[in-house]
């Protein structure tokens, strides 16, 4: 039996003496009977040497078709639960080009650990790998144009597998002797330093910001160009760099430091369609840790409209995407999109900044949810708690773990923090249901009233007043104080005065609509006619109006 | 949509650091914001900040962030002054920032649990048991100047996104100052933020706070049911 075991990266991965140490490390799971790392089918010769010649002669279409597609069909039919051939068998058929070579191994582990369960081993060599690749884009010595999704892909999946590693580190309890071992000798493979410093270095020396801001004056072509260099350079330098911008978002978020998270995707102006609208997966990942972070920041407008405007595009495009082999993280990352929105909106009722479709879809899911969440019973909390855990990213403890013994799991630490947290703010809000309910029924009202109403103390209710006002105003990122209020009220000595917003209805909408409906009905009517009735009413034709 | 909501209140910052200091600080953010070498000159830099009244919120999270990822080189007495310094930036939410970085056996630990519980009455507008919870953690909070100043700033800020004309005893309470001093501290804010002293019928004095666009709501216009001339344009074929 070949037993498949590749050289350590920093050895060289592209040199073909690679040495094969059969035997010498645990089997790794994706291990079958039967598996050759070193066959390469006809078919697979046949993909890695077009991938090359495409990569080499800078077709984006077509390395695009063979990346997304070829690659997705060739898994599915040869590979579905072995690891592809190893690199050192693909490298005579492409030159054992060195960078082809890296990019080849690239693909490899994401498929493996899209199908297969990575053996501490790999995870390794998979860092070693990605610092490889890095640093060949980072001293400027590629030429490529590589496809944004695939682009994308490297730094979300760079991303994917520092969480990973991160939940997989922290499950100490049945580590074996040798997996802690090779813990503690390659100390530095994922590290949350080294991941956070490679996407920071690619920021910094695609000098993306610059061309950013270059471009909001006239003065350079990048999104106009959807990142692509048409003058002969090479793309994959800037939007890797670009797309670090929202790989640094993730991480922040999932370390649970939305400030800074926030601040890194700033130069990213996302009102605007942009170079990461490009990719929906890119797309997907910006708007939910941004919303999430806002979430959290008690910026619930800001998160309420982007979860609003995301959740619309995915509806009215989903159907595109239904053969991508991302479909189905598309539509997880949806649910739980509205899921956040059902959280947001129960803390913050400002409906009217959803449209009416989304209001439907999120209604049919949560709403059932929601008017329980409304009544700050256990079970109430139970639910926030819910939609939270399901929701929320999969925070991480990026810190090495204390070897010594009794070896104890912190994989749940981060999460357990985040959600504590979280769940303590909806308790402070607990009682402002209460006041907005009452506040939407009266214009005026004298605090001793409400106060019995309330069934507290004035001198309570003055407090939980102030509470609702500070609750419903958030510092935004200028410093400024922005109302969140969907129902406002001031005092005077001690009279309550509401103002309530109430949601426009727009009418003018609905007539708009009504009339452009009524008009398609009324020409679909004539062309069902019979023959027979048609010709007289032809000559009737331009009398209706 | 939605944006017309959105109003803007002035609101007391604590000072940003003075010149060269901020830009030393600044500058070692921009270029080193993942280099652990710089833990001890942020360090430094928190008792800084204290000593100078001065915040700054990006690189107190910096620090905090290097004790997340290197939980051994943690200082619970620099942990306890970043938490101060974030109480002292209320309404802002960074408390809450800071939490979100600190494990939780950390936040066990007896002089954050008493922030924490500070934090929670400040969060919920009651400040009598602020005050009262503040003088039995005298060692934490005056260890760190201007820490009085800067809620009574806070409790004055939301007083006045929430009333026009608040009660004498309602406002001392929020901010802990009674009988002389508070005349005293009335009469400064009468000669220089625009507040006005009215009798209330029997009970005693009224404050009438300046106005803003919170506590002075203007009626909304209702722009929301107009219709886009381009709209109306595309419904004429229809009418022929």
């Amino acid at each position: 039996m070949a037993s498949y075991d590749y050289e350590g990266a920093s050895t060289g991965y592209d040199e073909s003496s690679a040495t094969h140490r059969g035997g010498s490390q645990p089997p790794s799971s994706g291990q079958d009977l039967g598996y050759d790392p070193n066959f390469v089918p006809d078919s697979v010769k046949s993909f890695v040497v077009h991938l090359y010649r495409h990569i080499r002669e800078k077709n984006v279409y077509e390395i695009h078709q063979m990346y997304e597609t070829s690659f997705q069909t060739l898994s599915e039919r040869l590979f579905k639960d072995t690891p592809w051939p190893s690199v050192d068998a693909v490298a005579p058929y492409v030159d054992n080009d060195h960078v082809f070579c890296l990019l080849y191994r690239e693909m490899w582990f994401r498929h493996l650990y899209a199908r297969l369960t990575p053996t501490l081993k790999q995870r390794i060599d998979s860092w070693d790998n990605y610092i490889s690749l890095f640093q060949v884009v980072l001293h400027g010595v590629v030429n490529m144009q590589l496809p944004n999704q695939w682009l994308w892909d490297m730094v979300d999946e760079f991303v994917y597998q520092f969480q990973s590693f991160c939940q997989y580190r922290a499950k100490m309890k049945n580590k074996t002797d040798q997996e802690i071992s090779l813990l503690k000798q390659f100390d530095q493979a994922w590290n949350v330093y080294g991941v956070l410093n490679f996407l920071q270095a690619l920021v910094e020396k695609s000098m993306i910001i610059q061309i950013l801001e270059r471009e909001n004056e006239g003065l350079e072509r990048f999104t106009a160009t959807d990142g692509y260099d048409y003058d002969g350079g090479s793309n994959v330098l800037k939007v890797l760099g670009y797309f670090s911008m929202v790989g640094l978002l993730r991480v922040h978020c999932l370390l649970g430091d939305y400030n800074t998270g926030l601040q890194r995707l700033l130069p990213i102006d996302i009102s605007q369609q942009g170079v990461y609208t490009i990719v929906i997966g890119s797309h997907i990942t910006t708007i939910y840790h941004y919303g999430f972070a806002n979430l959290m920041l008690r910026r619930y407008t800001d998160a309420i409209r982007e979860f609003n405007k995301i959740l619309l595009y995915i509806l009215k495009t989903k159907h595109y995407h239904q053969k991508s082999p991302q479909y189905e993280q598309i539509l997880k990352k949806n649910e739980q999109m509205y899921a956040l929105l059902a959280t947001c909106l129960s803390l913050c009722p400002r409906v009217n900044l959803v449209e009416e479709t989304i209001n439907v879809q999120l209604r049919e899911k949560y709403g059932e949810k929601m008017s329980r969440m409304q009544r700050y019973d256990d079970e109430a909390f139970a639910i926030y708690d819910e939609l939270f855990s399901y929701a929320c990213p999969k925070f991480i403890t990026p810190s090495a773990p204390s070897f010594e013994e009794p070896l104890v799991n912190y994989n749940q630490d981060a999460y357990r923090l985040q959600l504590k947290l979280f769940l303590y703010e909806v308790k402070q809000q607990q009682l402002l249901t209460g006041v907005r309910t009452f506040l939407k029924v009266y214009s005026t009202i004298s605090l001793g009233k409400l106060a019995s109403y309330m069934e507290v103390d004035e001198p309570t209710l003055r407090t939980i007043l102030l509470t609702y006002k500070h609750k419903t105003h958030a510092v935004d990122s200028d410093g400024k104080i922005v109302s969140n209020a969907d129902v406002d009220f001031y005092i005077d000595d001690d009279m309550i005065f509401v103002v309530d917003s109430k949601p426009a209805k727009r009418h003018g909408d609905l007539f708009l609509r009504q009339i452009v409906k009524f008009e398609g009905l009324m020409n679909d009517l004539e062309r069902v006619k019979p023959e027979k009735l048609e010709k007289p009413e032809k000559l009737e034709a331009g009398s209706r109006s | 949509m939605g944006r017309e909501k959105d109003v803007v209140v002035p609101m007391t910052k604590q000072a940003a650091p003075p010149q060269p200091v901020a830009q030393m600080v600044e500058q070692l953010l921009a270029v080193n914001p993942y280099n652990p070498e710089i833990l001890s000159e942020l360090e430094n830099y928190v008792n800084e900040e204290v000593s100078s009244q001065t915040y700054s919120l990006d690189a107190n999270l910096c620090l905090l962030r290097f004790y997340q990822f290197e939980p051994e080189r943690m200082s619970i007495q620099i942990v306890a002054r970043i938490l101060v310094k974030a109480l002292m930036a209320m309404p802002a939410p960074d408390f809450s920032l800071c939490l979100f970085l600190i494990p939780e056996r950390v936040q066990m630990e007896e002089q954050l649990k008493t922030l924490i519980v500070l934090s929670h009455y400040l969060e919920t507008g009651r400040f009598r048991q602020f005050w009262d919870e503040a003088a039995k953690s005298r060692h934490i909070v005056e260890a760190v100047p201007g820490f009085e100043q800067a809620i009574q700033a806070y409790a004055i800020n939301v007083l006045s996104l929430t009333y026009q004309k608040v009660p004498r005893s309602v406002l001392a309470e929020a901010i802990n100052i009674e009988g002389l001093s508070l005349d005293k501290f009335l009469e400064h804010h009468v000669a220089n933020s625009g507040w006005l002293l009215e009798k209330s019928h029997g009970k005693g004095q009224l404050i009438v706070l300046p106005r803003n666009a919170i506590n002075h709501p203007e009626p909304e216009k209702s722009t929301a049911d107009a219709i886009p001339l381009e709209h109306v344009a595309r419904l004429l074929p229809i009418f022929g």
